[in-house]
């Protein structure tokens, strides 16, 4: 029984992880009908301005607390502004383009993001050394070992997620969002800036990058240029699998996704090579049972 | 004007008189011969790969230092970022460069195993300084490739029984999926069944995947006394931190793969106390050419460490410009010539390559960290009993 706790708290921090990357797919999609395959690169560079920021913490002296904070605001912002650029200079101005150009713009976007930081940052090629910023440890409750920083990024995860799904749900600026997402032309004759609207979905959406790009370099101490294709994968999977366009439907498949992952290395060791083989496949079998999603999207109710 | 004119012939005269004495120099110059080092010199297992990369020039530019060598050597290094299809692209291209005589490739198995072929194709003789797997030599007869390092079998055979003599009995295996990865697993089987002990679980996991958490949950749950570890070093210290996260106490037991300071480096040294290895060779100050290798190394001005096969590299390079002085810089006389080599003397110890160019001499030795470093078992507090190894019965 402890160790499918054990599986279960382990699995509850690669799902944050997952479910963050997904938010920021399904908010795309939901806000332009865009598939932006360039969001893993995104979470890659919100990630690097998080350790640049670190290195310019400790030669500042910050106290480690501030250090933190630091570090988590500068992955945040970086992702946002890249996200926000990419909107206004590339996504906006092909909104009426084939879907088919805009999904290759994304992918090329990305390509180039994620050399750049390979080509240009001090050594990138070689996977960076993420500082440890949390308190080191755990403790032992019932056989559960429950590690400090996990417990610490698992809340600020899942804060993070109530946190957009509030702002998109209970403030001026997600109804402005949700209204835009629904219908654009009504949006605008209602007043609202359409291009200011999408640019700002687009920040908060690649702000989930950033927020899973830390966590990640804050709970596994490493990070490197290629890190963010593989979650890319996961998340998109996640979001579709969970109803592309409906931010729970993201939250629930990346949970979902870290679940098979797990459940594979559980129950079935000999296969643990193969873990994102047999959870891809469950993925594809759930799409085909339903193919708008666990949770689809309601015709009126759109991101 | 008429200064000026006098100005241009003074500069004509001095740069036909120097054009003259370079002609001179030329005429008594060394013929340059092109040798290449192959390793992972970025990505995860680039310290390896730089300690070897620095380790090979060494040997050059010692050899261009010595007024009695015949040929002036040139070091062409390529990067296989210790990927395999990276590896076939850069030896296809070192390979079809006719003025490269000879290579020194490849720390990786799996960029190693990969490129078997394309020496063969292309005649290019080469003598490999790390990778350990042993069908790079032992799958056919390859007259071009020969190792200097030793294969993965005799550091499985010693660990295995090592770990019997401190009555340990229930094992797990976590190894790496590449060929590498699946050729220690298998050895690692073989002899801890010979030697009658328990193997409670195997898991493989893709070198560069981040979260073992979940296997080691379960490792966790099947609660062996040893974890074998068989990969290298990125790995392994996301296996070795990640077991504390979860409050695993089993000893870890590893290999040529993790040993090095970049091992203890990653995980650091308290974490790293008392871990496990077994490779083929004695340490640097106990090897024949130890002292001279870590003085000139330490001369050079190399700010990276040799790291475990660092000598490796360095004897390789040597040998391969021994057989080019004695046969000269013909592909096929040297790969005649590196076949035949019984007893030859270097900085690791005697070289000998049997019939596959597999050197036959290396010397298995057994470390554990002690303080932050590689230490010989047998000199170790572990061996006096002054230290105690993990979840010894």
């Amino acid at each position: 029984m402890s160790s499918i706790a054990q599986y279960l708290l382990n699995g509850l921090m690669q799902g944050t992880i997952y479910g963050l990357v997904a938010i920021g797919f399904t908010i795309f999609f939901g806000v332009m009908n865009v598939i932006k395959f360039s969001h893993g690169d995104v979470l890659t560079f919100g990630a690097f301005g998080g350790l640049v920021a670190a290195w310019v913490a400790t030669a500042l002296g910050f106290p480690i607390w501030l250090e933190l904070v630091f570090v988590i605001v500068a992955a945040v912002m970086a992702s946002a502004v890249i996200g926000a650029v990419i909107a206004q200079g590339l996504v906006l101005p092909l909104k009426d383009a084939p879907p088919l150009n805009m999904l290759l713009m994304t992918m090329m976007v990305g390509t180039a993001i994620r050399e750049c930081i390979r080509l240009f940052f001090p050594n990138g090629t070689n996977p960076q050394k993420f500082p440890e910023l949390l308190p080191s440890g755990g403790f032992d409750l019932s056989g559960i070992y429950f590690r400090y920083d996990g417990l610490i990024l698992i809340a600020a995860g899942i804060a993070f997620i109530f946190l957009v799904q509030w702002i998109i749900n209970r403030t001026r600026l997600g109804l402005a969002i949700r209204a835009v997402a629904e219908d654009g032309e009504t949006a605008r004759t209602m007043g609202i800036n359409f291009t200011l609207t999408v640019v700002i979905a687009f920040a908060i959406g690649s702000m989930t990058a950033g927020v899973a790009g830390a966590l990640y370099g804050l709970y596994y101490s490493e990070i490197n240029y290629g890190m963010g294709l593989i979650l890319a994968i996961i998340g998109f999977s996640a979001a579709i699998v969970g109803g592309l366009g409906n931010i729970w439907g993201a939250i629930i498949g990346g949970y979902l996704f870290a679940g098979l992952q797990t459940a594979v290395v559980a129950f079935l060791p000999a296969l643990s090579d193969y873990k994102n083989v047999i959870a891809l496949i469950v993925v594809v079998a759930l799409i085909a049972w339903r193919p708008t999603g666990l949770l689809a999207e309601r015709g009126s109710e759109r991101v | 004007m008429r200064d000026s004119k006098g100005y241009a012939w003074r500069i004509g005269v001095s740069v036909l008189a120097l054009m003259a004495v370079a002609n001179v120099d030329d005429a008594f110059a060394k013929e340059k011969v092109k040798i290449a080092f192959v390793g992972p010199l970025t990505g995860a297992i680039s310290q390896h790969g730089i300690g070897g990369r620095n380790s090979a020039e060494l040997a050059v530019k010692l050899k261009n230092a010595d007024p009695a060598t015949k040929y002036e050597y040139e070091l062409v290094t390529l990067d296989d970022e210790c990927k395999p299809n990276v590896a076939v692209q850069v030896v296809t291209k070192i390979a079809s460069d006719n003025s490269i005589i000879a290579a020194i490739p490849h720390y990786c198995s799996a960029a190693a195993i990969a490129t078997v072929d394309i020496f063969h194709r292309f005649k290019l003789p080469m003598v490999i300084w790390a990778a350990v797997l042993p069908e790079i030599t032992y799958a056919k007869k390859v007259p071009e490739i020969h190792r200097v390092s030793g294969t993965l079998i005799g550091q499985n055979r010693v660990g295995a029984q090592f770990m019997k003599e401190r009555g340990y009995k229930t094992f797990v295996s976590f190894a790496d999926s590449t060929d590498y990865g699946k050729s220690m697993n298998k050895y690692f089987t073989e002899f801890t069944k010979e030697n009658k002990n328990e193997i409670l679980g195997s898991f493989a996991v893709p070198p560069d995947q981040q979260d073992v958490s979940a296997e080691l949950t379960k490792i966790k749950e099947l609660n062996p006394q040893v974890i074998y570890f068989g990969g290298l070093t990125p790995l392994g210290a996301r296996v070795r931190t990640q077991m504390e996260k979860l409050g695993i106490t089993a000893q870890l037991e590893g290999n040529s793969g993790i040993m090095g300071d970049a091992f203890i480096s990653a995980v650091g040294p308290e974490l790293a106390e008392g871990t496990l290895t077994f490779f083929d060779s004695p340490p640097l100050s106990k090897m024949p050419g130890g002292k001279f290798f870590s003085e000139n190394y330490t001369k050079a001005g190399y700010t990276q460490a040799p790291e475990a096969y660092g000598p490796f590299a360095f004897a390789a390079t040597n040998l391969v410009m021994e057989e080019i002085e004695r046969v000269g810089p013909n592909r096929a006389k040297i790969t005649e010539a590196l076949g035949k080599i019984k007893d030859r003397q270097s900085i690791i110890g005697p070289i000998t390559f049997d019939d596959y160019g597999q050197n036959i001499t290396p010397l298995t030795t057994k470390y554990v960290v002690q303080d932050g470093k590689w230490t010989i078992w047998d000199e170790s507090e572990y061996a006096t009993g002054k230290r105690k190894l993990k979840n010894l019965p």
